[in-house]
């Protein structure tokens, strides 16, 4: 493998980390100089190179999560400078070196959220997501039980914004975001998405009374429409998606109460 | 010396357990001869599944379903970070919605040819008649794939093939299916039926009087080595492509779930037999991590050129038409730039081998659009393609409409994997192994958009229906953390894992593994040969040595450390590369995405060798310093000729 042909752009940056040992340990910044940084690096990129050097002085390495390297995933994502995945709007295995300047200082934390406990560094707990999506967010449809593909038409308006809902990659970046610390963006995303459906019409009240008392149990604070979410998503994620949820959710507790 | 001082040959395969009679009728026949398990006695019986993609976390959910006591386990924080999530393209399946002659017996057929008959002809006859099952399963559980106006699934053509056969949501069509999966698992866990592990990593299999009873997982988090046991296992755990180091697949994904398998008695089938991808984003740098794909539709209006001359360091816009060199149009004048796959990925490299790479490194080729961009107009090239065009600039920084992309060849699949039979059971009863971990369906190549329908088939339809013939004969002897056989699993974990700590030698993890995928890819990437697999096989022996001399893996096992982690795959990472490099040096032929240079016909095309190698070479493991065994398997076509591919 051969070396970048242009290092006369390479940089060089100060980094401030969230260093914690495990979940009841102190966590603390902690400084790295980290320099000739090329610019065609990823953010994670970067990262590896310090932990390498790390490793070889016997220091243990920065801890973070990350698998597809392709936006796809969701396993990656810290703040960066207090913004959730960084200066780009896009995950933060997608940003690259490019985005910063030489001689800039990188403050890097995990996600904060009550919801998400750090397990060590900026690796973080997002458990609470996976049981969001277990109180209710799925069409219970048996393997094998399936009628015909075509057996119920979905109008495209309604299969394509369905689609724009389930593109999120759940990798809680909106939680981080949220000055309530709310997960709304997550479950409103599934909620749309499965609710656009006929196919999900039949557990759409259930769903969506479910989902919202599991969001709360898990410690999320309430929506108030702030927007930070959004901002920050990576897949564009609408904040109509929320408005959506809040009609299901009167319209579920109207139902139920008329019962 | 012959290939033969590097491997021993052992008993030819000679049952793979496909019922007889008209291939239309096999899969019936297997379904009805298999044993069944009364619905209340599958509460008594357990299954571990280790891995949650799309072959995982289907069999799950279904198995779950089903009544059956499911544990799984996957490396990742949440099972829906699985690798088949990045799968671009779309999902084949014979609907014949489009009214265009498709068929179950046309998408059999492409299949056994793409595959460059390698495979076997009863799984892939089954994999075709359960692809249209996968479409109504994954619409019922709420997939939005894209739609036409009147509210019907529309269909696009996907590489090699005539019909209108691939399902897609937009380019994301992985994720979609395996959301779609995992929500399906996420409620089997509510319902309990499920017991989910999530950063978790096998480590070891569990053999109890000969059969599969359970694994050895450490708890990524605690470091804990976890005892699990049940009445079969499953392993779902994806490719090994990641054996080059760089490769399009997720950093995580590894082959040591099934290579301790494979060192417990399981056959690992053709393990050379891996798929280049020709259009991907060139590596720019030695801190290079991965590779990112860009959709082969872009060689549909893009052209592919090099300079004329060698070390021509000039901007692309400098060098005049008549000193660029349109290699693919040149060579291949009838098929131009839409050859395919393996001849597009060897014609890149053999034209950067010659000097004349473009961009870092000279690892790249032109993907120019200024023709389509001059006769379609810039706003016709940005609507077809232009998320890609997006994606591409955020990775390299360069505006791809007003200068050429750099592309260059990447690992992206792995066809070979540990050897099954018909019922996806591997060598070791009461193992079995679905999706890209194992190398059933796709022979020598893999078509386009084949990878989701096969870990669909596999998860959903196939494995519920053949696993039960093995668990009606259970429950089987119960087994806890004091038999011997666990206490020897466990001790041989937690040995290693003392080992890899206490070497504290003066080279990283990532180093040892960046130059075993070096010598992987010059050695054993697109074109290989007699004597550079020898050498390769002499250079992964030696690093093999420094590795276990001179590794540092700093931290301890009580607390997360990927390090540590990483050491582990990297090891097996060694071995199943020297594998790699035996079964090519054996295969004396060239055939889909294996090319010997030794193999070829005048003009430089792939040459099958079919007297001699129409078999399935599985290779059973041969001891710490001993040599591998092949066993083979012969491949007979009852139904599709076997021909020479031609693209002329």
């Amino acid at each position: 493998m051969t070396g970048s042909g242009d290092t006369s752009k390479d940089m060089d940056l100060k980094l401030r980390v969230w260093r914690q040992r495990g979940p009841k340990d102190d966590g603390a910044m902690v400084e790295y100089d980290v320099p000739a940084v090329s610019p065609d690096m990823s953010f994670l990129e970067m990262l590896d190179v310090l932990n390498e050097r790390l490793t070889l002085e016997d220091d243990d390495p920065i801890a973070f999560d990350h698998d597809c390297r392709e936006g796809i995933c969701g396993a990656c994502g810290v703040v960066i400078n207090g913004i959730a995945h960084g200066p780009e709007v896009t995950t933060t295995c997608q940003l690259h070196m490019r985005s910063f300047t030489d001689g800039d200082v990188i403050d890097i934390e995990p996600w904060r959220s009550g919801s998400f406990p750090v397990v060590k560094d900026l690796v973080v707990d997002r458990g609470s997501l996976d049981r969001i999506i277990q109180a209710g967010g799925y069409i219970s449809a048996p393997t094998g039980t399936a009628p015909d593909a075509h057996a119920v038409p979905v109008p495209k308006d309604d299969a394509d914004a369905a689609f724009d809902a389930a593109t999120c990659i759940g990798c809680g970046a909106c939680v981080a975001a949220c000055p309530n610390g709310s997960a709304m963006l997550f479950t409103a995303a599934k909620i749309t998405h499965l609710g656009l459906l006929p196919q999900g019409q039949p557990e759409r009240d259930s769903r969506v009374l479910d989902m919202v008392g599991q969001h709360d149990a898990e410690g999320f604070g309430g929506c108030s429409q702030i927007g930070e979410c959004t901002a920050v998503c990576p897949k564009g994620i609408s904040l109509s998606t929320i408005s959506r949820l809040n009609v299901d959710l009167l319209g579920a507790l109207r139902s139920t109460y008329a019962k | 010396m012959t290939a033969d001082s590097y491997h021993v040959v052992g008993e030819p395969i000679r049952d793979t357990k496909a019922p007889a009679g008209d291939i239309k009728d096999r899969w019936d026949t297997r379904r009805f001869e298999a044993k069944l398990v009364n619905p209340a006695n599958r509460r008594k019986l357990s299954i571990i599944i280790v891995g949650t993609g799309l072959a995982g976390a289907s069999a799950a959910a279904t198995l779950g379903e089903a009544g059956y006591q499911v544990t799984s386990f996957c490396y990742q924080d949440s099972p829906r970070r699985a690798h088949s999530i990045a799968a671009q393209g779309g999902i084949n399946a014979a609907k014949n919605y489009r009214n265009d002659g498709d068929s179950i017996y046309r998408l059999f057929y492409d299949t056994v040819k793409g595959g460059d008959f390698r495979s076997r002809e009863s799984n892939v006859y089954r994999l075709a008649q359960t692809s249209v099952e996968i479409i109504d399963q994954c619409v019922a559980q709420g997939v939005p794939f894209a739609r036409e106006y009147g509210g019907l699934l529309d269909n696009r053509s996907f590489g090699g093939v005539q019909v209108s056969r691939t399902f897609y949501a937009r380019g994301q069509t992985g994720q979609q299916l395996l959301i779609g999966a995992y929500q399906a698992l996420e409620r089997q866990v509510a319902a309990g039926t499920v017991d989910m592990h999530t950063r978790h990593e096998m480590l070891e299999l569990i053999i109890v009087d000969g059969k599969a009873r359970g694994v050895i997982v450490r708890d990524m988090v605690s470091g804990e080595i976890e005892s699990h046991f049940a009445d079969a296992v499953v392993l779902a755990t994806g490719g090994y492509g990641n054996v080059f180091f760089l490769s399009t697949n997720a950093m995580g994904c590894n082959v040591t779930a099934n290579w301790r398998a494979h060192r417990k008695g399981a056959l690992f089938a053709n393990p050379c037999f891996t798929q280049i991808h020709p259009t991907c984003i060139p590596v720019s740098g030695d801190y290079q991590s991965k590779l990112t794909l860009m959709s082969e539709s872009l060689r549909n209006d893009g052209r592919i050129w090099v300079p004329k001359a060698k070390g021509d360091a000039r901007p692309a816009a400098d060098i005049p038409e008549e000193e660029r060199d349109y290699y693919l149009e040149r060579i291949y004048p009838a098929f131009g730039n839409l050859v395919p796959r393996d001849i597009a990925s060897r014609a890149a490299k053999n034209v950067c081998d010659e000097g004349r790479g473009v961009g870092p490194g000279g690892l790249g080729v032109y993907l120019d659009f200024a023709d389509a961009i001059a006769r379609l107009g810039l706003a016709s090239v940005e609507a077809k393609y232009g998320n890609l065009f997006d994606m591409y600039a955020k990775i390299t920084g360069e505006n791809p409409y007003q200068t050429p992309m750099r592309i260059y060849p990447a690992v992206h699949y792995t066809m070979g994997g540990l050897w099954v039979d018909y019922d996806l059971q591997s060598t070791i009863p009461g193992m079995f192994v679905t999706g890209e971990a194992n190398f059933s369906d796709h022979g020598a190549n893999r078509l386009g958009a084949s990878a989701l329908m096969q870990g669909l088939a596999d998860g959903y339809f196939v494995l519920p229906n053949t696993i039960n013939d093995y668990l009606a004969d259970g429950p089987f002897v119960p087994v806890d953390e004091t038999h011997p056989a666990a206490i020897e699993a466990k001790q041989l974990v937690e040995d290693r894992i003392a080992t890899f700590l206490a070497i504290n030698g003066s080279r990283t993890v990532d180093s040892f593994h960046k130059e075993l995928g070096q010598i992987m890819w010059d050695y054993c990437g697109m074109e290989r040969t007699d004597e550079g697999l020898r050498t390769a096989i002499a250079k992964i022996r030696e690093l093999k040595a420094e590795f276990w001399r001179d590794v540092k893996v700093s931290g301890v096992n009580e607390e997360l450390n990927q390090t540590l982690e990483r050491a582990g795959r990297v090891a097996d990472f060694i071995e199943l590369g020297e594998l790699m490099c035996i079964d090519a040096l054996d295969r004396r032929e060239s055939c889909g995405g294996h090319f010997r240079a030794e193999s070829q016909t005048e003009d430089g095309e792939a040459m099958r060798d079919d007297e001699n190698f129409a078999y399935v070479a599985a290779w059973g493991y041969g001891g710490e310093d001993g040599k591998p065994i092949l066993h083979k398997e012969a491949l007979e076509y009852e139904y599709v000729e076997m021909k020479q591919r031609s693209y002329k």
